[in-house]
């Protein structure tokens, strides 16, 4: 059975540990990756810094600037900097995928250990799972946030609904291997409780397939939340998002095709950087995987 | 047989019942009061009033779970609000622009992504596998809708090869139709032809490592008879389930491809459905398509266990 090779992360020694870092720092794939997610996160945190401009700041006077010369990325309808407006929109499309990400773990992970542990349970929750999983994902998002409203908390909550279930599923499924396993077995005949025997040994087990999952839900809520603030659903504008910034570009792509460019290539540069860092760990913390997803 | 399809039927009516629930209560989950929120900020009293007698929002939550079951057992899926016409009758009417589109698509990710997957698999780790991996891996990250206005750019605007947008009936212009269909099935593909591409090159190589292969091999049979006659069979079998799934993701991919090239197509009347908050079409859409998942799933389970066996006694 391969559930040997289930990985426990958290419960590695140290001197395992540092050799787990090192091999994830010589997978080419996971170091691009990192490179390219890290540099989208820098401007995201940096934007107080390095934006030449405020993202809000009109100046009608250089409206559709292209790209060069003091505008770096050109100006938009409102002459406000494209540059200035895609790292404080980083800060959003970012922050708005990393909640989801700790929403989505949290409760993905508390859902599918319930479900795998305790089999009475797992049925009801596994069919409700079930259900919310048979909607493509950016559909059933965009239904939730049109009814909830456009926001960036509701954003995060729209997504959440949709990548809880996938989480749950994967959580799940490593349980259901774990739990049979001789050293639970035992914690169990020890008279172990069952709050306890999940915290220090069904969850350190579940580690590895949850961060591989967790890096690729970082990805999808990222594209996701950019659907989102095309069609209207997201954070409204001004506020500037990858995703509203390439909605107000639409309009004038045939003139000015850089207000819609550059964002775009900010979300395809972030999601290609996390579908890389999410590969690279699954390949080094969880080998077996790598043909499952692909 | 018959016991493992009954068993699997069964398991997907309380599937259905529950997403059928889930997109009755999309409705309930506008904050305050729906019916002002779908009148919009400048509607008087008397109009918010009509929206919500026209929906049923009046009566008790029980009695509105009722009406919505009862008229979906007569395929009643609920009035547009913005259109004035039913639901279903919306979508059926679209289903002649969005089906091609999506029919293209999916032909575009076969003939693509089965190939480009295989060939890197059997050229693993040399630099066609790497070009196909990396290829595969930009086109599950580029957001389609801005490739979309991408692709109108340079094959719209600069080399003005094919149409910017809009739609041509087939009936009216068959040269304009293909034409105007070019530009977002490519668009709607790029997703799934990544996919399809990383799947089948994962499987391919989980094939080729299996014993069967070998003793084929061992036999002295060609390398191409090997692939196509033990390799590819086995291959199809995941493939099948991606096609399973590219249907929800043409469907919802449509949505923002149909938007950016003005395509009057299903896609475009949920997009609409949802600026315009007409929440019977969001309700009606998420249904029918969840609905059809569900569905489409359980053809394909039972078709597993016809042709594999171990399906069907397994657990």
């Amino acid at each position: 059975m391969a559930a040997e090779a289930v990985l426990a992360v958290g419960a590695l020694p140290p001197a395992r540990r540092f050799a787990l870092t090192r091999r994830l720092f010589r997978h080419r794939l996971f170091v691009t990756g990192l490179v390219l997610f890290g540099a989208m996160l820098f401007l995201a945190l940096a934007a107080d810094w390095i934006a030449p401009y405020s993202p809000m700041r009109m100046q009608f006077r250089a409206r559709f600037r292209p790209p060069g010369g003091a505008f770096l990325f050109g100006t938009d309808n409102f002459g406000r900097d494209i540059f200035s407006r895609l790292c404080f929109g980083a800060r959003l499309s970012l922050g708005i995928g990393f909640a989801v990400v700790v929403a989505t773990g949290i409760i993905g992970t508390a859902t599918g250990l319930l479900a795998g542990y305790f089999r009475r349970l797992d049925e009801w929750l596994m069919r409700v799972m079930d259900a919310l999983m048979a909607f493509p994902a950016v559909m059933l998002a965009l239904a939730i946030a049109a009814a909830l409203g456009p926001s960036a908390a509701n954003a995060v909550i729209a997504l959440s609904v949709v990548y809880i279930p996938r989480t749950a599923r994967i959580v799940r499924a490593t349980v259901l291997v774990v739990r049979e396993m001789d050293y639970v077995q035992a914690a169990r005949a020890f008279g172990g409780r069952d709050l306890w025997i999940i915290w220090r040994h069904i969850l350190p087990n579940s580690l590895a397939p949850l961060i591989v999952q967790l890096t690729f839900i970082f990805a999808y809520a990222v594209l996701a939340e950019s659907i989102l603030s095309f069609l209207g659903v997201g954070p409204p504008p001004p506020t500037p998002t990858w995703g509203n910034m390439i909605a107000e570009g639409k309009d004038y792509i045939r003139e000015a095709w850089w207000i819609a460019m550059f964002p775009g290539l900010a979300i395809a540069i972030t999601v290609l950087g996390l579908n890389m860092l999410g590969d690279g760990l699954r390949d080094v913390l969880d080998p077996r995987l790598k043909v499952q997803q692909g | 047989m018959l016991r493992y399809a009954v068993r699997r039927i069964a398991a997907s009516v309380p599937v259905l019942l529950l997403v059928t629930l889930i997109s009755f209560s999309m409705m309930h989950l506008v904050p305050g009061d729906p019916a002002a929120a779908i009148a919009g900020a400048g509607a008087t009293n008397a109009e918010i009033e009509a929206i919500r007698l026209q929906l049923g929002l009046d009566k008790p939550f029980l009695v509105q779970l009722a009406t919505w079951y009862g008229g979906l057992l007569q395929g009643d899926l609920g009035r547009s609000i913005l259109l004035n016409r039913p639901v279903w009758q919306a979508i059926v009417e679209r289903l002649p622009i969005t089906l091609p589109l999506a029919l293209f698509a999916l032909l575009l990710t076969l003939l693509i992504g089965i190939p480009a997957g295989i060939i890197a698999a059997l050229r693993a780790n040399t630099w066609i596998d790497q070009a196909v991996t990396g290829l595969a891996m930009l086109g599950v990250s580029v957001p389609s809708f801005w490739l979309a206005l991408m692709l109108i750019v340079l094959f719209g605007v600069h080399l003005e090869w094919l149409p910017t947008g809009g739609f041509v009936p087939f009936s009216e212009n068959p040269v304009a139709w293909a034409r105007s269909m070019v530009l977002p099935s490519i668009s709607l593909a790029l997703l799934q032809i990544g996919l399809l591409a990383r799947i089948t090159r994962g499987t391919m190589l989980e094939v080729l490592r299996q014993d069967y292969v070998r003793t084929a091999r061992a036999k002295g049979l060609p390398g191409w008879m090997v692939i196509g006659k033990h390799a590819l069979k086995n291959v199809m079998v995941p493939v099948v389930t991606v096609i399973g799934i590219s249907f929800g993701l043409l469907l919802s991919g449509s949505i923002v491809i149909e938007t950016v090239y003005g395509m009057p197509g299903i896609g475009r009347l949920i997009a609409n459905a949802i600026f315009g908050r007409d929440y019977p079409v969001i309700q009606g859409g998420l249904l029918l398509t969840g609905t059809v998942l569900v569905l489409l799933n359980l053809v394909v389970d039972l078709l597993y266990a016809v042709i594999d066996p171990r399906v069907r006694y397994g657990s």
